[in-house]
């Protein structure tokens, strides 16, 4: 499925330069380091990636040892298999990214509009959302594991107060790596939110106020509508990542066995169990619905020239 | 059309500004405005940029708060409330029409806030009356900028609100498409008997529409009237050189008996009739209409009831289609401009001419203040 899109994709960009004129030669001469580079550097691991997915076990019996095949049931086998990762990798990350959202979306509102007027307030806050990407983000995930860990201060406190039973801890938990996500993935959300706000005319909001329309309504009929390929560039950003993310969910950081997602299954699968056909198959099932999702997310919102 | 611009008839409200002080951090933009603006009058803010104009305008739609005082719509207090709760629209400088709608939804958008029936047939109505009605699919930015600033007045008007506010609406268009849309405004205010409250930095257009001008400057109103009124008879060297061109001489007073005072400028005796000075001691300042001066090749004799100054010489010609500009250097006077119209062969057009000029006195005028640097100077501003 994914192979079609690309390759459909792929087609039409090779169409184009093929109209018999000098501009076009001169077009595909520029454009073809590009070409040899998406050829090399995607294409090829991408066939090599589907043809991998496709191979059944030699027979040998030798670990890591498979042949050319074309076992298209690998794909059954997967989705039945690790339904519960592929549902947690998709259902954390719409979690997580509604959360940053949510989160992200007041923040920038303040940095790019209410603090348009004082400069410096702007481009401290604006350092700050960047700031920590100056610390490795395994570093900064790995910290919380040491602030939230079993018996940190913030556990001990959430049981005394009862949000914890007095056996329930954090790490390991859904709530610990949707919070994780949620966490490393908020300046991803929180710029381009910003870089729309800070461009939407205030003009048009008081427009709105003039027009009987309560601070409420205005938001909603013009703010969101104004600012939506901000919310959509935000949720791409993150939705896509956060879908193939494998740390947050590992056992060494914030997850465990029962949060694993598509990409720890991969992980061990590819690193661990040299089983790389299902952990062929299970990637490119992992592109193929972010493609289609983000496809259809795309047309929903009627914006496909904004992204 | 006509109907809906009979529904209008009436509904406008009077404006009540009370005491009125806007100070922003650093200055203050309004220092003690009072102002009264009767139900259905075209009423216009005419000041330079800065002088704390469309300060008023946001203070009247809501969109910035009083330091001070009261400001009362038809009788009510509405100075606590906020702008969607006040019965008034505005046509913004910059039009701020919704990119994200078509111009029909922009012109239904207050009324689908209010809750109002029908709102799609009165937003075609509306656009109708500024005849727009075919393009009511389009987005804003496909039209051009005389049609964006129609459907901002249609978005405004369709409320029918009880005052409605112009910030600068026509400064964005050219010449000729601006002056199109004065005759085509002030024709829908009389249509519709709205009370407009309007803000521009253009004498010529605050004077062709409005009822009544006030002129500000610097947070205060400096006179206000009948935009004849305020031209015939201008108060302040402010709205002299504001309000059209002006001449201006300053003097010490010479002479003054009851119906007239006059000064000496460097040996110039210049009259102006008592009731038309606004100071009758000391050193004052005169002024006349360059349109009100003439020149003389030839000395005239001295008659009563003329003013004459000269001999000086032409310096500057200035052609501009209707009138020739003349400007003339009297020693001891300073610049004095003359406009003549072209009527058959102008006077004189010859740079160096030796000119006397002469003007009515009841043409003159006495001012209340002085020219910043209180030598004797012309003023041509526009």
């Amino acid at each position: 499925m994914a192979f079609a899109a690309f390759g459909h994709g792929g087609g039409g960009g090779a169409a184009a330069p093929a109209t018999p004129t000098k501009k076009s030669k001169v077009a595909l001469f520029l454009l073809l380091p590009g070409l040899i580079y998406l050829g090399l550097f995607f294409m090829t691991p991408l066939i090599s990636l589907i043809i991998t997915s496709l191979e059944v076990p030699d027979g040998s019996g030798v670990m890591g040892s498979y042949a050319y095949g074309f076992a298209i049931e690998n794909y059954g086998k997967v989705v039945t298999e690790f339904w519960p990762q592929i549902s947690h990798s998709f259902g954390y990350a719409l979690i997580a990214t509604v959360a940053a959202l949510l989160i992200s979306y007041p923040l920038a509102y303040f940095i790019g509009v209410k603090a348009r007027r004082f400069p410096l307030i702007q481009g401290l806050m604006l350092t700050l959302v960047i700031a920590p990407f100056f610390i490795s983000f395994l570093l900064r995930t790995f910290a919380w594991k040491q602030i939230f860990s079993n018996d940190s201060v913030a556990v001990q406190f959430l049981q005394q107060v009862g949000i914890l039973g007095p056996h329930d801890y954090l790490v390991g938990t859904p709530f610990m790596v949707i919070f994780g996500l949620t966490y490393n993935f908020i300046p991803f959300m929180t710029l381009p939110l910003y870089s729309i706000l800070e461009r939407l005319d205030i003009r048009l909001l008081e427009a709105g106020s003039d027009l009987y329309a309560t601070p409420a309504t205005t938001f909603r009929k013009i703010t969101l509508p104004l600012t939506a390929p901000g919310i959509i560039s935000g949720t791409l950003l993150t939705f896509i990542p956060i879908a193939g993310d494998y740390v947050n969910a590992s056992g060494d950081f914030l997850g465990g066995t029962k949060t694993a997602m598509i990409g720890n299954v991969v992980e061990s699968r590819f690193l661990v169990l040299n089983d790389y056909p299902t952990a062929s198959a299970l990637s490119v099932l992992l592109m193929g619905v972010i493609l289609l999702l983000v496809g259809f997310y795309a047309k929903r919102s009627g914006t496909e020239d904004l992204l | 059309m006509a109907r809906l611009a009979q529904e209008f008839i009436a509904r406008g409200a009077d404006l009540e500004l009370v005491g009125i002080r806007k100070e922003f951090p650093g200055f203050t933009a309004i220092e003690n405005l009072d102002l009264h603006i009767p139900a259905g009058e075209f009423f216009a803010l005419l000041g330079p940029s800065g002088c704390g104009k469309t300060t008023t305008l946001r203070l009247v739609a809501g969109l910035d708060e009083p330091t001070k005082g009261k400001i009362l719509i038809g009788g009510k207090d509405v100075t606590a409330t906020k702008p969607h709760e006040r019965p008034v629209n505005t046509v913004f400088q910059s039009y701020a029409l919704f990119p994200h709608m078509s111009v029909l939804e922009n012109v239904a958008f207050g009324l689908k806030q209010r809750k109002i029936e029908d709102p799609m047939t009165k937003a075609v109505a509306a656009l109708e009356l500024v005849e727009l009605g075919h393009l009511a699919q389009r987005r804003p930015q496909q039209l051009s900028g005389g049609q964006q600033q129609r459907v901002a007045l249609a978005r405004a008007l369709v409320n029918r609100p009880s005052l409605l506010l112009l910030d600068e609406p026509l400064g964005a268009l050219d010449l000729k498409l601006r002056r199109q849309m004065q005759i085509e405004l002030k024709a829908i205010q009389m249509e519709v008997g709205l009370t407009f409250l309007h803000v521009t930095h253009d004498q010529e257009e605050a004077m062709d529409m409005a009822d009544t001008v006030a002129v500000m400057n610097k947070g205060r109103i400096e006179q206000m009237g009948a935009p004849e009124k305020l031209y015939d008879r201008p108060h302040t060297v402010f709205v002299s050189k504001f309000l059209g061109q002006s001449n201006l001489f300053v003097g010490e007073v010479a002479e003054s008996n009851g119906t007239s005072i006059s000064i000496n400028v460097s040996g110039n005796k210049i009259t102006v009739p008592t009731e038309r000075a606004e100071k009758h001691t000391g050193t004052i300042a005169v002024g006349v209409r360059p349109e009100k001066a003439n020149f003389h090749e030839v000395e005239p004799s001295v008659q009563p009831g003329v003013n004459l100054i000269g001999p000086g010489e032409i310096i500057d010609i200035r052609f501009t289609g209707v009138s020739n500009q003349y400007l003339i250097e009297v020693p001891g006077v300073g610049e004095v401009t003359v406009f003549a119209q072209n009527v058959g062969k102008s006077p004189v057009t010859e740079l160096g001419a030796k000119v006397w000029v002469s003007w009515k006195v009841e043409h003159t005028f006495g001012l209340s203040d002085l020219p910043a640097n209180s030598a004797t100077e012309s003023i041509s501003v526009i």
